[in-house]
């Protein structure tokens, strides 16, 4: 997958210069009018690029899931087998029983009060109903002053990735950033951290393994004070939501966190696998109540995984989707821009 | 535990049927209708459920369950058969070769555990008295190297590796020669995450395939995966053609159904399951025993085999002796803490022991192991004497043992009142089966 990345690496610096070139607009250099006209297309054709690319991403997940959609929902009667494979279809991607429920008998209602036999026309209320689920966009955004992200999520779930790519874009906003190595856990997951801030060219701050990272924390937090910092990412080690003690661990990362960043923005991001099942929304609930999360992170949106589990994590536990990952490189990680994301899911 | 809401789910809708002397078609269908719900809440392949739900509702419909003297038990039987039989019947070993080494590749997606299981399998295959050789070809995540020769330094097992720079192929054919060379009998490859619907990466793993012949691939999958984990099991062995299936993470509260839909989509056992951080967490998977575990029958031959493994017989019969004069020590109580304490963590042992999910204050006990390392320190406190001869902690020597210890005298207190009653309890208990055979574990 790297190798994709390395031998991609002239693409991705093409694009940076592109993003480069945005935040030179917001300063204060004042392009002439031309070169600002330029920039616009630019922008165009950039966001053109990032549909693009969504649409890409989600391909594989489109397949499976609105294949399966479009043929439910076209020239056939609203009956009771009809809710039943809509049923079946939410079930398998993901969507998990509850929130599939939910929707399948809030839809039952819609027909049977507006009387409605056209599918066409249900189709789009299906649209609207899982738009309204997910509510409104809330990407992740700096405020003036330090903002710190802690990151957090179970084993293996991307969290240094996304890491890597959430530093690699504010960098090339023109933001100062900094990393803190808080996975004093894993074998090498300090080095890991290092290889990538070497490669974007950011500094991490870190101690050797296995020591406290509440310490490394609390260390990184005044660096980047110290610095004059941006953003400062604190990436913590991955454990699962059940095990108290790492918990309990995780929890002091956060005290410190609040105790030492007084006036600084502080920010949670859980990352979670999209193939993940039903147990997202365990992780979720448990890494909220114990750390308090403010977004939620989706990795792995490239596969084959249906990313149902997006719309049952919002309607459970309502904290927002912030960034979905759909693919290796910096740029596919993406704000998740809910009507965007439903609506390539339903593109034709 | 592992599969936990499963089987309380499945436990309370048994329970339902239990009661009834008569079963009706209708008792069977509104019971089936919820073992349904429960699988696809455990992440079980939808299509999987659906078959496993109508073979059900064949067999229990008919004639042998409804003219049965307890068909609620009968239809329990039913689902545990049905259930084994999904997870792939009896367990399934690794293949060796006829001529070392035996060479392991592991694959899979990426953060599914591969690096973590390399390490585990290897220090499993020690244990063995095997002399496993790591691989690592995982030249693409950062550090993933270097976190494999971390792990080969804990283990003390020797990582094979040519850097970043050199294709994963021309790592693994030197690593064969390496091994022997080195008169290593297994060696496992840890290669780079990668999506299944990767061509370009799938095809290097088939190139890995064509170039060693490994004798097992087994493919790694996070046990947490939903409805997708058909597809990736399903790909991964078209495109190679695996053996087997290690299954991750399960020391979660993650419902495990990915177990079930890879064994009866792709036909391939699951040969391991992982739990928790330590480096001995991964174990042979039993599918009978886990359908068990799975109905609430307890998993009794797991736990006597972990006995066997750590309890030292000759300790124990000399416990028993002791027990039997009453002359059972703190030195004693800190023997048998440390064996039992070496079996696992304590919530997994209990996970198997027979009825122990229903027990309602027990459910949702977390057994503080720091609590257990306090008794420890409290006892390490202790002076000889006073660990031979209790009664003589008198206060001074309560407030001199918190000190030393770190904790409070309270909690010595506490302890030695335990204690007390440990010994207490086992004077009745041989007072009243005098020369019967004593449990070998006091604290359970």
């Amino acid at each position: 997958m790297l190798k994709k990345l390395f031998g991609k690496r002239e693409k991705d610096e093409e694009i940076a210069e592109v993003l480069e070139g945005k935040a030179q607009d917001v300063g204060e250099e004042t392009p002439g009018t031309g070169e600002r006209e330029q920039l616009e297309v630019q922008d165009e054709k950039q966001k053109v690029g990032l549909y693009q690319r969504l649409k890409e991403g989600l391909n594989k997940t489109r397949k499976g899931f609105v294949n399966k959609v479009e043929s439910l929902f076209t020239g056939r009667a609203i009956d009771d087998e009809f809710f039943e494979e809509l049923e079946e279809i939410l079930i398998q991607a993901d969507v998990g029983i509850n929130t599939t429920m939910k929707l399948v008998e809030h839809l039952q209602e819609i027909v049977d009060e507006k009387r409605i036999n056209d599918p066409v026309e249900l189709k789009q209320i299906f649209k609207e109903e899982i738009n309204n689920l997910l509510g409104e966009p809330t990407p992740l955004e700096l405020k003036s002053g330090l903002n710190i992200v802690m990151v957090v999520g179970v084993n293996g779930a991307g969290k240094t990735t996304t890491i890597a790519k959430i530093s690699e874009r504010f960098k090339n906003q023109g933001k100062k950033v900094l990393l803190g190595a808080g996975d004093t856990f894993r074998a090498a997951a300090i080095d890991q951290l290092k290889v990538w801030g070497n490669r974007v060219g950011i500094d991490v701050i870190a101690h050797s393994e296995g020591a406290d990272a509440a310490a490394v924390a609390f260390d990184a937090i005044h660096a980047a004070r110290s610095r004059n910092v941006d953003l400062l990412i604190l990436d913590t080690a991955g454990r699962l939501h059940t095990q108290k003690n790492l918990m309990e661990e995780l929890k002091k990362v956060r005290r410190v966190l609040s105790r030492e960043a007084a006036g600084a923005h502080e920010h949670v991001l859980l990352v979670v696998d999209a193939t993940t099942g039903q147990n997202a929304i365990n992780q979720a609930r448990l890494f909220n109540e114990a750390v308090e999360v403010n977004g939620i992170t989706l990795t792995k949106l490239d596969g084959t995984a249906k990313g149902g589990i997006v719309i049952a994590i919002k309607d459970d536990l309502k904290i927002p989707i912030q960034l979905i990952g759909v693919g290796e490189k910096a740029e596919d990680l993406q704000d998740f821009i809910p009507e965007e994301f439903v609506q390539a899911l339903f593109a034709e | 535990m592992v599969f936990e809401n499963l089987a309380e789910k499945l436990q309370a809708t048994f329970s339902k049927l239990r009661g009834k002397g008569k079963l009706n078609e209708k008792d069977v269908k509104t019971a089936l209708k919820e073992v349904k719900l429960a699988l696809l809440e455990a992440d079980v392949n939808f299509k999987v459920v659906k078959d496993f739900i109508k073979k059900i509702e064949e067999r229990a419909v008919g004639y042998e369950v409804m003219e049965s003297l307890s068909p609620g038990q009968q239809v329990i039987k039913i689902v545990n058969d049905e259930l084994t039989k999904l997870m792939g019947g009896t367990q399934s070993k690794l293949a060796s070769a006829s001529k070392p080494p035996t060479i392991i590749l592991m694959v899979g997606l990426q953060g599914a555990g591969k690096t973590t299981t390399t390490g585990k399998l290897a220090k499993l295959l020690e244990k063995q008295g095997r002399r496993p050789l790591l691989v690592a070809a995982d030249i693409y995540r950062p550090a993933a190297i270097k976190q494999l020769q971390v792990l080969g330094e804990r283990l003390d097992i020797p990582v094979f590796s040519m850097g970043s720079q050199t294709s994963p192929i021309d790592i693994a054919k030197a690593a064969v020669q390496y091994a022997e060379n080195q008169g290593r009998d297994y060696m496992i490859i840890d290669t780079a995450g990668r999506l299944h619907i990767n061509e370009e990466l799938m095809g290097e793993l088939k190139d890995i395939k064509a170039s060693v012949k490994p004798h097992e691939i087994l493919l790694v999958v996070d046990s947490m995966t939903g409805q997708d984990a058909v597809n990736v099991a399903e790909s991964f062995d078209q495109a190679l053609g695996i053996d087997g299936v290690v299954l991750t993470k399960l020391d979660g509260d993650a419902r495990g159904g990915a177990a079930l839909s890879i064994r009866t989509v792709t036909g391939k056992p699951i040969k391991f399951i992982g739990m928790g951080e330590k480096l001995d967490g991964l174990e042979p998977f039993h599918p009978d025993r886990m359908a068990n575990r799975i109905l609430g029958m307890g998993d009794v031959l797991s736990l006597i085999e972990k006995a066997q493994e750590t309890i030292d017989l000759k300790k124990a019969q000399e416990l028993e002796e002791k027990l039997r004069k009453q002359e059972f020590t703190f030195e004693d109580f800190l023997d048998q803490m440390k064996q039992v304490r070496n079996m696992g963590p304590l919530d997994q042992l209990m996970g198997m022991i027979p009825g122990m999910g229903k027990v309602k204050q027990l459910k949702n006990m977390q057994v503080d192991e720091k609590a257990l390392d306090h008794v420890e320190a409290i006892i390490n406190s202790m002076t000889r004497e006073e660990r031979v001869n209790p009664d003589v902690i008198n206060g001074s020597r309560r407030k001199r043992i918190a000190r030393g210890s770190g904790t409070s005298v309270q909690e010595v207190n506490k302890l030695l009142k335990q204690f007390n009653d440990v010994r207490k309890m086992m004077k009745q208990l041989t007072g009243m089966q005098k020369k019967g055979k004593m449990s070998k574990f006091p604290f359970m």
